[in-house]
């Protein structure tokens, strides 16, 4: 692929939804469309993957500006993976939303694809301050999804989503600011390797990461996640689970890779950060009562195990932490579509009120273990192997504690996923435990009569299920990805193929 | 200094009006932030060592930096936006305002 053409990733989305919201042709083209961009943009990615598997760089000068001066948009390894797996969640959220019609919403096609330019982008720059306006057109269209379609609550939510996000970003900008005024650039290939130099520069990225962790949800500034995810729409929420927070991660890999240049002083703050959240993440999913709430506090958990691969900062360490953010997007997003599908076909998704899906619903059933098998770790599925080669790095590493915590909270992932699997795939049918008490928990959502009677369509079930085949399969042929990710590690250790590529050498 | 004063001003004025409770007084909060923000984009600039870019009067290495500029100009169209947003938010759903009667 000619490196001119990577500003399409961002171009062709961003073309398609300013003609749709302009046009607005009949419902069933506007719902084709919204999945031509990225089905174009998987493919292309592909391609870019192929192309980038030895630890070739491509970079382009946006407007063919002087190497050093201009926005440049990079890919290598890395950013291709992410790439391929963004392309990805978007066509099967997007083919979720379709088939529980939540595009019928104005707009609702328009936003979704500006969310997929915009994360294109952030994934593809590399440039500071570009990086802060991709993450704001992704964030942008979010806020609509946010609050246009979801349960009750969902504006509530939406003001803790936007007042918290404008706020992270404004200290995403001050940390810009300062990173200019002690630098003079914020040309990614500029900066490389200053923060380690000078601890002025590294204060100043300091406060760029703290923006990130936000946005990452890392405890202790991870209360917005869990206030917020529930409330909008299954298919948003899996679209979100699987983009937004992830793209922070990515630029947190980036910059720590790039302008720290790995500098081993602060990554002992990353260990003793990453691990509270991983154990405080999934102590919060104890508590909860609804299928989501419980997965958007495992999220919380898990972005702790992707980010310890940054704290490691080994070959291994990396290589691990690359291959469990591919991982976690696709089964995040998989159990999001499979319980969303439940919420979406029986009005609920509080424990109580389900009960017996396992029974009636074997595919379903399946598809919903097969994911929470893998978040929790188990062979054969993709998670194991994630699990496994980031503990080896630990151990490696000889971050012992970190090790020990990464196991704990396996088993404890594990028994609530058991949880939501005791509440909503096994035991009584709703209809009986009602007629037993004579409690009026009917009339509310639909009546428990529905909940027994109601089966999820497979047009519904479809999404979901291609995911957990993918993480099946991903476990099965590990081998490929943990080239891919070992690669992509190996592009982060060593800058100076990235650099030759943005600065023409 | 002057810059760094009223950096300093407005960001504790941000900071009061966003812990308090009612949606608009936190937009406000926000707002003030994000100036106080930009006019540290364009201290990083350098104002204390550049002069006006008038062509003449000082040589051009002394001209203000533009980047920031920019920078400011971008930051502000986005913040905008997501105010005008946010508002509305704040117009539709319950009334949270904290007035202390009632």
């Amino acid at each position: 692929m000619n490196p001119a053409l990577l500003p399409l990733f961002v171009g062709v989305p961003l073309a398609v939804a300013g003609l749709m919201a302009v046009f607005t042709p009949p419902m069933w083209v506007r719902s084709t469309l919204m999945m031509v961009p990225s089905g174009l943009g998987l493919a292309a990615a592909s391609l870019l993957l192929w192309q980038t598997r030895d630890g070739q760089v491509l970079a382009h000068n946006v407007g063919l500006w002087q190497d050093g001066i201009s926005i440049p948009f990079v890919a290598d390894t890395f950013t291709a993976l992410m790439l391929w797996t963004t392309s990805l969640l978007v066509l099967v959220s997007a083919a979720f939303a379709a088939a529980v019609h939540d595009d019928q919403r104005p707009f609702f096609p328009s936003l979704v694809l500006v969310l997929y330019a915009g994360v294109s982008g952030a994934l593809l720059t590399g440039d500071l301050f570009n990086l802060f306006v991709f993450i704001e057109v992704m964030l942008l269209p979010s806020y609509g999804l946010l609050a246009m379609i979801g349960a009750l609550g969902r504006l509530r939510a939406g003001r803790i989503y936007v007042t918290v996000n404008l706020l992270t970003s404004t200290i995403f900008l001050a940390g810009v600011a300062l990173v200019y005024g002690a630098t003079g650039t914020v040309h990614l290939g500029e900066l490389a390797g200053q923060a380690a130099e000078s601890p002025v520069v590294a204060a100043g990225m300091g406060v760029v990461i703290l923006a990130l962790s936000i946005k990452a949800a890392v405890v202790p500034v991870h209360g917005w996640l869990a206030r917020t995810y529930p409330r909008a729409s299954p298919a948003v929420t899996a679209l979100f689970s699987g983009l937004h927070t992830k793209v922070a991660i990515y630029a947190i890999y980036r910059l720590y890779a790039l302008v720290f240049d790995g500098d081993s002083t602060y990554l002992w703050i990353g260990v003793l950060v990453f691990s509270a959240t991983m154990l405080i993440g999934v102590m919060g999913a104890v508590g909860e009562d609804t299928t989501r709430s419980i997965l958007v506090f495992h999220m919380i958990s898990q972005i702790g195990y992707i980010l310890l691969g940054v704290a490691l900062f080994t070959e291994i360490g990396l290589m691990a932490g690359i291959f469990y953010l591919i991982h976690h997007m696709i089964v995040k997003a998989s159990l999001f579509l499979s319980t969303g599908a439940i919420e979406h076909t029986h009005g609920t998704g509080a424990l109580d009120r389900l009960g017996g899906i396992a029974r009636r619903q074997p595919v379903l059933g399946l598809v919903f273990m097969g994911a929470a098998l893998s978040l929790a770790g188990l062979p054969p599925f993709s998670g194991f192997v994630a699990k496994l080669t980031l503990v080896i790095g630990a151990v490696d590493a000889q971050q012992w504690a970190a090790a020990a915590i990464m196991i704990v909270v396996s088993l404890i992932t594990l028994m609530s996923m058991l949880k939501i699997w005791g509440g909503v795939f096994w035991g009584k049918d709703p209809a009986h435990e009602a007629d037993h008490d004579g409690s009026g928990t009917t009339s509310a959502e639909g009546g428990t009569t529905t909940v027994t009677a109601a089966r999820v369509r497979p047009m519904v079930l479809m999404p979901g299920l291609i995911l957990t085949a993918t993480t099946l399969c991903i476990g099965l042929g590990a081998q490929v990805l943990l080239t891919l990710s070992a690669e992509a590690a190996q592009g982060l250790l060593d800058t100076s193929g990235y650099l030759e590529a943005v600065l023409g050498g | 200094m002057t810059l760094a004063v009223t950096i300093a001003i407005m960001v504790a004025g941000g900071v009061y009006l966003m812990l308090q409770r009612g949606m608009v007084r936190i937009v406000l909060g926000l707002l003030l932030l994000g100036h106080a923000v930009n006019l540290l984009i364009m201290s990083a600039g350098g104002t204390f060592r550049r002069d006006q870019p008038l062509l003449g009067i000082n040589p051009p290495d002394w001209a203000a930096d533009p980047l920031p500029q920019a920078f400011v100009l971008t930051a502000i169209v986005i913040a905008f936006s997501i105010v005008i947003y946010m508002l509305t938010l704040a117009a539709s759903g319950s009334d949270d305002d904290t007035e202390d009667a009632s």
